[in-house]
């Protein structure tokens, strides 16, 4: 008891500090966690979540018998492994292509180019998209047409969709990405490079026998920290960007959830399709937390 | 001695310096060609003829959005949320990340109260049960939709308590010698030490909402209350006009039309544009040395 008394005495600012933030946690997000029951329920606005009946797996039932519930969940994984491998590949080649680069100048220059795309937001740049991939008389068209390619109407086109949400996206994420590989280029030890001239190695060897080792703990790091997106495959993107006549390749998770949800009012049963979301995430970002830690030593906190 | 690189390793500089330049390019084109389109006359735009420079030269279309007074008062609520939420954000991120920062000796509990923070990011109630709560609580139409929701951001906590950590342990010690307690040491030691990192949260909280438009089609009812990004998806990208008080057919041609679609959106990405590179320096250095950990 007197150890305790005494602790609360040394501590008691540290938990009066938390305490804001903790409020708001817990009315933002641990509440609506609550709110997951409506799973279970038929839930009904005017009767709220107590007064709501219960219905068991129902939900969940219904969602396996939807009929374009397959599609939906193919689209989203499909987009979004695509992303993550994308996501990987292009910023680490940039970083290194950087890093190349002799004046400092000219590169701080080209980082700021390449970084722009991430700060805009979705709704921005889909309305830029839009534009530009318009078949009447957008640019890109246009530039097609200078090598005889009749105009394509990227995101009308199934065939093509998906294939325009991974490329925009990496254009507007990777020279972002390039930042944590670009750090860690800085922390290759130089004399290794020394070592490896001496040996007689030139530059393309050095790049493979030192640079990517060297790069190797953080893209492992930063590939199974991806692990836990393989579930998002970009809601704020595709909801900007798709229509009704690409739905069959273009409809995720979330834009289900969405349409069920918030346009058709059926709380319960989207509810359901999100907490399937939730938990796979759930287990995948654990696992990929865990892996982490066993491959990289990395710790969240 | 310099030894003169051989003709392989020229090469291969200047065509990597070229691969680099049009990659960068790549990356500016986009919004180059939006502002040509902004200041180019609607008949040109229309047909197509304007690649990366303005075509019969006119400031039509920004007299005719900075006109429409639904965008200016959605620029205004935009501004309000970006001020009044990264206030609030910064604010809470501070206070929060201190004691997470401590170690358990120091403070007993941190364990359990960083987990609580961090399931957080792990699990969430999702789309509909979030979209009730907000609505239970009264804030649907209100300033507090679009700021509350956002005000803890567990990833900039974590990122600035690594950064606490950081610093050098004999400040801290020194301080406490001196008499100070928590709250003076936070304000007096931590806060001023950490900029580069208050700087990098602080960037990514403001553009965060000042690029939110999600909430503001969920949480708004009315489109008076409808912050820019928000405006602009129903403008722009759902080309819906259907709230547009004024009834005459002309507002709705003229918000509709490619180049005032063009200048509505050069508007908005302008404050990022002049923002992020000021900025730049000091996110690298906040992110790096914010994930760096012993």
């Amino acid at each position: 008891m007197n150890s305790l008394t005494r602790m609360w005495k040394k501590e008691w600012p540290l938990h009066l500090m938390l305490l804001p933030g903790l409020a708001f946690i817990i009315i933002f997000s641990y509440i609506p966690m609550s709110g997951i029951m409506m799973a279970f329920q038929k839930y009904v606005p005017n009767k709220g979540l107590f007064g709501s009946p219960f219905i068991g797996w129902r939900n969940f039932q219904l969602l396996m018998d939807y009929p374009d519930i397959r599609r939906v969940f193919f689209n989203t994984v499909y987009i979004a492994v695509m992303k993550i491998v994308a996501g990987l590949f292009v910023p680490i080649t940039i970083a290194i292509l950087l890093n190349e680069l002799r004046r400092e100048w000219i590169k701080r220059t080209f980082q700021t180019l390449v970084y722009l795309p991430h700060f805009l937001s979705w709704v921005l740049l889909s309305g830029i998209l839009v534009d530009i991939l318009s078949p009447s008389s957008g640019i890109f068209n246009q530039m097609l047409g200078w090598f005889g390619i009749k105009p394509i109407f990227f995101l009308g086109d199934n065939n093509w969709f998906p294939y325009v949400m991974v490329i925009s996206d990496v254009w507007k994420e990777f020279g972002f990405g390039t930042i944590v590989y670009l750090a860690a280029l800085t922390g290759i030890n130089p004399t290794l490079y020394e070592a490896a001239e001496i040996d007689g190695a030139g530059r393309w060897k050095q790049t493979l026998h030192v640079t990517l080792p060297g790069m190797m703990p953080i893209i492992v790091l930063m590939l199974t920290l991806n692990i836990g997106n393989v579930l998002n495959a970009g809601f704020d993107q595709i909801f900007n960007l798709y229509s009704a006549p690409v739905y069959e390749s273009a409809d995720i998770i979330d834009t289900f959830v969405y349409r069920m949800g918030i346009q058709q009012a059926q709380f319960g049963f989207a509810t359901a399709v999100g907490l399937l979301k939730s938990v796979v995430s759930f287990i995948f970002i654990s696992v990929s937390y865990v892996l982490a830690y066993r491959l990289a030593n990395y710790r969240i906190f | 001695m310099v030894i003169k690189p051989s003709f392989g390793r020229r090469a291969f500089l200047v065509s990597n310096l070229i691969f680099l330049a049009f990659i960068s390019f790549l990356c500016l084109m986009p919004i180059i060609h939006i502002l040509a389109i902004s200041f180019s006359s609607g008949s040109a735009a229309a047909a197509g003829k304007v690649a990366l420079w303005p075509v019969e030269f006119t400031t039509a279309a920004y007299d005719n959005v900075f006109g429409k007074p639904e965008y200016v008062r959605a620029f205004g609520i935009s501004i309000q949320r970006v001020v009044v939420g990264t206030a609030l954000s910064m604010l809470l991120t501070i206070v929060t990340a201190y004691p997470l920062s401590k170690d358990r000796n120091t403070f007993r509990l941190r364990t359990v109260y960083a987990w609580i923070f961090v399931f957080t990011i792990l699990f969430n109630g999702g789309l509909i049960p979030t979209y009730l709560t907000i609505k239970s609580l009264g804030l649907i139409d209100s300033l507090g939709a679009l700021v509350f929701p956002m005000a803890i951001n567990v990833f900039n906590v974590i990122l600035l308590l690594n950064f606490y950590r950081n610093l050098p342990r004999e400040l801290e010690d020194a301080s406490r010698i001196d008499g100070a307690g928590h709250f003076s040491t936070l304000w007096k030691i931590y806060v001023p030490l950490s900029l580069p990192a208050l700087a990098t949260t602080g960037l990514f909280t403001m553009v965060g909402h000042w690029n939110s438009w999600f909430d503001g089609m969920l949480y708004m009812n009315h489109p008076e209350n409808y912050p820019l990004q928000t405006f602009l998806q129903t403008v722009i990208i759902k080309m819906d006009f259907r709230f547009l008080k004024s009834e005459n057919v002309e507002l709705m041609l003229q918000l509709s039309d490619r180049t005032s679609r063009a200048a509505q959106i050069f508007v908005a990405a302008f404050p990022i544009l002049i923002v992020y590179p000021f900025l730049q320096r000091f996110f690298i250095k906040g992110i790096v040395m914010g994930s760096v950990k012993e």
